[in-house]
């Protein structure tokens, strides 16, 4: 593996906990990964398996007062975001690690004006005369291939379509210039077409400011298409990771697998699609050993004492799989 | 339009010019109508016995409420929907209770369709005391009956739904609509409201029972994957109209509509060496309130001739169960 080169947030052996009445829901249990400058990292896994938390956690959203980071670290470029106090990560929301969320719709304001909002946020990063501001909240607009933005400025987001507002979101997450941009389900919300456009643009952005991109979906045609790299998510913890192309033909977690083969495919007609039976595990009453035992075709009794070790299956491309044990690692 | 395999052989819907306008009106107390949103707007199609129909397309394009109209949600403006050759819109006493045993319907989002007061069994009996006489004993009967067919355990029966995952509550969805024994369900979004792992089994159970029950369905979806793995065949609508209309296997391999063919450059599949034909389209779908002239799609069509802004392209058959509306063709 090519060593720490272009390393923009390392995050090692993060656990973020919700505190509940039910108990304790490990949501994030021991989450670790490199993002680089550049590169797109796909975070998939389906709902409740800690994706969110862990995008949140990044930049110390989590839902208070249930929320807490309990371990870890979240290194960017080598300082460690929990160790900072809350008036230092603001100064670090926006201007270094942005975020975009799934609906635009519960992201912006809906009474101010979009200019009001992208002025507040280029107000929050930058201290200019405000003549420049407006001509750079404009500009944000232009790169967001947002039309007429002078009065685009002046509308209110009930004013604009779904597509428009989450291009707004957009300009205001990446004004600040940010290193890192997390992106939660960014296009859910949107129609395919106005998706494609979407993607289109974050590709677009990327290229010109080497943004260092967590893309969290749970959709396998995005990720195809958006991501060098992918990690699946599994009942808190992160259960392979590799490059897009080899996760993809030769997937090495059995859920990884069985996840993608219980998708239809666009492309040719299949007559009867597998399907993962059962449930997920309960996020406050996890079973000793692996997560995905009681679902899994290949499972062994060693499977259901120990949680396996993640171990390198291929280039840059590891799962935590007893299955993959005999094949000692070839460093 | 699309004949029906056998000729002679009434479906079990057919649906003649369907339109449904909604006004739209200006001030508070006295309302203006200062146009009308044309949701559907000259729609028609036949759906046979056990054979699903898919209807897809993005939000707006009428697809929702095409299916309320079909569950006589919504009054239609104009056209027909015949369930055995009787328009169900006409229809009133015991016709429309024998109506509504008929046709049933399973939404989106299993958290809101299904009543948190009631248990499952008076959620699947409320169905059978609304359509049919049985006894008290036959319900239950019919309840344990359903249940089984969906995959659920008997002791489902008397628990709440908020005890059960978003798959098991689409399952009791599905039980409710089954338990009057339809010949026609319309299912809304079955899937999309459900995890990757679980859309799989609940589709699966969807393929099961129209084979083993001889259901009809009208799938209306955004996904086309689903679409195609479920429909026999499919319809893709765009502002209110069918803008073509074929085998699903048919439309998947040769897409004519320049609409369709975006539709599907923008579904991404899922493998990153898939051929990508970007057709990325500008602009938006417009509003239906005031609809471009002349083809819908003529704005945003890359192959737009001058005739498209003016004169609405017909639905013309170009092979056999193939109908696209486009000049090009």
């Amino acid at each position: 593996m090519d060593s720490a080169a272009g390393v923009v947030l390392e995050v090692r052996d993060l656990r973020a906990y919700l505190y509940t009445r039910w108990g304790v829901v490990r949501a994030v249990d021991g989450v670790s990964f490199v993002l680089r400058e550049g590169e797109t990292l796909g975070l998939v896994g389906e709902s409740g398996c800690g994706k969110t938390m862990t995008g949140l956690s990044l930049v110390r959203l989590l839902p208070e007062p249930a929320g807490r980071i309990v371990d870890g670290q979240v290194l960017l470029e080598g300082e460690d975001l929990l160790a900072k106090s809350e008036s230092e990560m603001r100064a670090v929301r926006g201007r270094r690690v942005s975020m975009i969320l799934q609906d635009p719709q519960t992201s912006l304001n809906p009474v101010f004006t979009i200019g009001d909002q992208i002025l507040e946020a280029l107000g929050q990063h930058h201290v200019d005369g405000e003549r420049s501001l407006a001509a750079r909240a404009q500009e944000a607009l232009r790169r967001v291939k947002v039309g007429a933005p002078e009065q685009r400025m002046r509308a209110y987001p009930h004013q604009m379509s779904g597509g428009m507002k989450q291009r707004v979101v957009g300009a205001i997450a990446v004004a600040g210039e940010p290193r890192v941009l997390i992106a939660d389900e960014p296009t859910t919300a949107l129609d395919v077409t106005i998706q494609l456009q979407y993607l289109a643009l974050l590709k677009e952005i990327q290229a010109r400011t080497r943004l260092a991109m967590l893309f969290i979906t749970h959709d396998f045609g995005i990720v195809a298409r958006m991501c060098d790299r992918v990690a699946v998510m599994y009942a808190g913890r992160i259960v392979e990771t590799g490059p897009t192309r080899a996760l993809f033909r030769a997937p090495r977690h059995p859920y990884t697998e069985a996840l993608m083969a219980s998708v239809p495919r666009l492309e040719g007609h299949v007559a009867r699609l597998p399907s993962i039976e059962g449930q997920p595990p309960p996020l406050h009453d996890l079973p000793p050993g692996c997560r995905f035992a009681d679902r899994c075709a290949y499972v062994a009794d060693r499977c259901r004492r120990e949680y396996p070790p993640t171990m390198p299956v291929g280039p840059a491309h590891e799962a935590a799989c007893w299955r993959n044990e005999p094949s000692a690692p070839s460093r | 339009m699309l004949e029906e395999r056998a000729i002679g052989a009434e479906p079990l819907i057919r649906v003649e010019n369907l339109a449904k306008h909604f006004p739209v009106t200006r001030g508070v107390l006295i309302g203006r109508t200062t146009g009308h949103v044309k949701a559907v707007d000259g729609v028609s199609f036949t759906i046979g016995r056990q054979e699903t129909l898919g209807l897809v397309g993005e939000s707006g394009c009428g697809k929702t409420t095409t299916s309320r109209l079909l569950l006589r949600l919504e009054q239609p403006t104009a056209g027909r929907v015949l369930l055995d050759g009787r328009d169900i819109h006409a229809l009133r006493g015991a016709d429309l209770v024998r109506y509504h045993t008929r046709v049933q319907a399973v939404f989106q989002d299993p958290w809101s369709s299904l009543n948190p007061r009631l248990r499952v069994r008076e959620t699947i009996a409320e169905a059978l005391v609304v359509n049919r006489r049985v006894t008290r004993a036959g319900k239950l009967e019919r309840v344990e009956e359903v249940l089984h067919q969906v995959g659920l355990p008997l002791s489902a029966a008397a628990r709440y739904p908020h005890e059960f995952s978003g798959g098991q509550r689409q399952r009791i969805a599905l039980a409710s609509a089954l338990a009057a024994k339809p010949e026609l369900i319309v299912l809304d979004e079955p899937v999309s409201a459900l995890d990757v792992s679980i859309r799989a089994q609940i589709m699966n159970l969807l393929k099961d029972l129209q084979a083993r029950q001889q259901l009809s369905f009208l799938l209306v979806a955004h996904n086309l994957a689903t679409v195609r793995y479920i429909a026999q065949r499919t319809a893709v609508m765009y502002l209110g109209r069918i803008v073509e209309h074929a085998d699903t296997e048919t439309l998947y391999r040769s897409p004519l509509h320049p609409y369709t063919k975006a539709l599907f450059a923008a579904a991404l599949p899922a493998d990153p060496d898939a051929p990508r034909d970007d057709m990325i389209l500008s602009g938006e779908v417009p509003s239906p309130i005031d609809p471009p002239s002349g083809c819908h799609f003529h704005p945003r069509c890359p192959f737009a001739m001058e005739q498209c802004a003016r004169v609405a392209p017909e639905l013309k058959a170009v092979a056999s169960g193939h109908v696209v509306s486009c000049h090009l063709y």
